[in-house]
């Protein structure tokens, strides 16, 4: 068995991220790859595919149906053990990190699926990183809406330009150290208020 | 004290009913009386909080009891030595099955408020008949195989001779997925803590056959687990955790804070489940099926002072179910490994010094 006829099998719910580690692995060179989407019945999947090494996202709290494998090895093919001892500790503290728990059936030699971890590991902290920027960048956009709307509600009421609508809510924001999103929705609050 | 000579100690938690007496000791303020400032993380698996205590993540965190034995006989996986200064509570598991099943189960002699003796013989009066019938075995499920639910399950089904490993099929899932299962027709009943029981019963999908304290006497159903390593450097840190506890523990004994209490945990992010069924279960009034008068269990649940106390005895139990079942191999050593994780002379010591402190 070359380190590539590997079976993995990854149980991921956020789809966008199971579909960049599958590309990844993939492209690794991985064929046999499995993605579970249906979380139902899913040591009866496992039972059935019979996996070398099992990804889950730690979000997932179906990763407690895996810890069952430990103790009821006659259903499965091979006991499945955690990818760690105790030397490997360093290893467990990344996988943790990144949010992946690896699963791989006993007596496989760890060298042979670190590569897969490895990847899985730096493919989940790049999906981290583009949604914490997405996040961003729907929060900038949020905070540019209320801002825009507070402005209006400042023009139309103190009967000022753009400009110095703007300027009285940065200095507000600056004096009561405020961001000038939160200062925006002190504005609409009080003006829904007093409507 | 200021703010900033407060110790953050974070500190992992599932949702349900009992992580009570974490949120009262953060919500009241009774941590930061102790001189904390706790960090709640609310987790998704057992296995996760078992995980991140091991590497640090969680300072301390919400466990089930026979998680801490686990690891300390070498059952679990990290073998990373754990302890227990302070227990969280005791009771609010039951045993709840869906309604084709109970309904199977009349006719056998189950019926509402029952002995649990008398529901589990009804139960295996059901196994044997779809076994006559060639029917396939029932499927129930349990949340975590080091954990109270799984053993008195286990026991529960042995008291009327049917093998839990062979007469029927145990699978674990998470309590989220419980409900569903049970209304699919995935699974044909589950042991659980609450909210999750009255929740099933409450959309009239279960029915409680059982509850689990009148199956077996009271042990601590989750405790306060951490790394050995934390408490021995950082021990006035463990005080104040059980010291906050404890007077969490006071404060979550008196009946007049019970709907505060039922409150707070309803809030999406501790449990997340409607006040009035919590309330329910803290009154120890138990809504068996939907539509029907509750039947009364007082001790159904209980977070007083005398709940929390750690005792080695309860230790002892859990490895006692661990080799029933066949968790662990006979290891001569076992039964002391598994009571040196349960530290009443941590907590003991603990509380006088708050005794001292008060004076």
């Amino acid at each position: 068995m070359t380190e590539h006829s590997l079976r993995v099998l990854i149980v991921d719910q956020n789809l966008i991220r199971a579909s960049i580690l599958e590309d990844g692995l993939r492209e690794a060179g991985y064929r046999d790859l499995i993605v579970v989407r249906d979380m139902q019945n899913l040591l009866r999947r496992i039972i059935d595919e019979e996996p070398d090494v099992i990804l889950i996202d730690l979000e997932n709290p179906n990763r407690d149906v895996l810890e069952q494998m430990f103790q009821v090895s006659r259903v499965v093919r091979k006991p499945v053990a955690m990818f760690v001892d105790q030397s490997d500790r360093s290893a467990i503290e990344a996988a943790i990190d990144a949010g992946v728990g690896a699963y791989v059936v006993d007596g496989l030699r760890k060298e042979r699926v670190q590569s897969i971890v490895d990847m899985t590991i730096s493919r989940f902290r790049a999906f981290e990183k583009l949604r914490a920027e997405l996040d961003d960048t729907r929060q900038q956009l949020q905070d540019r809406k209320l801002i825009d709307r507070a402005k209006g509600i400042l023009m139309k009421q103190r009967g000022v330009g753009e400009e110095r609508a703007y300027e009285m809510m940065r200095k507000a924001a600056m004096d009561a150290n405020l961001r000038l999103a939160q200062v925006a929705q002190s504005v609409i609050t009080a003006a829904e208020l007093l409507k | 004290m200021s703010a900033d000579s407060r110790t953050e100690v974070r500190v992992g938690f599932m949702p349900l009913l009992d992580c009570a007496l974490l949120v009262v000791a953060h919500e009241v303020g009774l941590a930061r009386q102790a001189g904390l400032s706790l960090r709640l993380i609310r987790e998704s698996s057992w296995a996760n909080i078992r995980d991140r205590v091991a590497i640090g993540h969680f300072d301390a965190a919400h466990m089930l009891g026979p998680m801490v034995v686990a690891e300390n006989v070498g059952a679990g996986h990290l073998a990373t030595p754990l302890i227990a200064p302070v227990a969280l509570g005791t009771g609010a598991n039951a045993i709840t099955v869906s309604q084709d099943l109970w309904l199977a189960m009349q006719g056998f002699g189950a019926g509402i408020g029952l002995s649990p003796a008398a529901q589990a013989k009804a139960l295996a009066g059901v196994v044997a008949q779809r076994a006559a019938a060639g029917l396939a075995p029932l499927t129930l499920a349990m949340v975590f195989p080091f954990s109270c639910h799984n053993y008195q399950l286990r026991d529960w089904l042995e008291s009327a001779g049917v093998d839990p490993d062979h007469d029927v099929r145990l699978v674990v899932l998470p309590p989220p997925l419980l409900v569903d299962a049970l209304r699919s027709g995935q699974i044909d009943g589950f042991c659980v803590g609450e909210p999750w029981n009255s929740l099933a019963v409450d959309a009239g999908i279960g029915v409680i056959a059982a509850v689990c304290s009148d199956v077996w006497e009271r042990p601590p159903e989750k405790v306060m687990g951490m790394r050995a390593r934390f408490a021995e450097e950082s021990p006035a840190v463990v005080a104040a955790l059980v010291r906050s506890v404890d007077a969490a523990s006071r404060w979550a004994a008196d009946v007049g804070n019970r709907g505060d209490l039922a409150q707070l945990l309803s809030q999406p992010r501790y449990v997340g489940a409607p006040a009035r069924l919590l309330l329910a279960a803290l009154n120890g009034s138990i809504c068996a099926v939907a539509g029907q008068a509750p039947i009364q269990r007082p001790d159904f649940v209980s977070f007083g002072p005398d709940s929390i106390v750690p005792y080695e005895r309860y230790a002892e139990l859990f490895y006692s179910r661990m080799r029933r079942w066949g968790q662990v191999a006979a290891d001569s050593a076992g039964p002391a490994r598994a009571r040196a994780g349960f530290r009443v002379d941590i907590f003991r010591s603990a509380l006088k010094g708050a005794a001292v402190t008060r004076e």
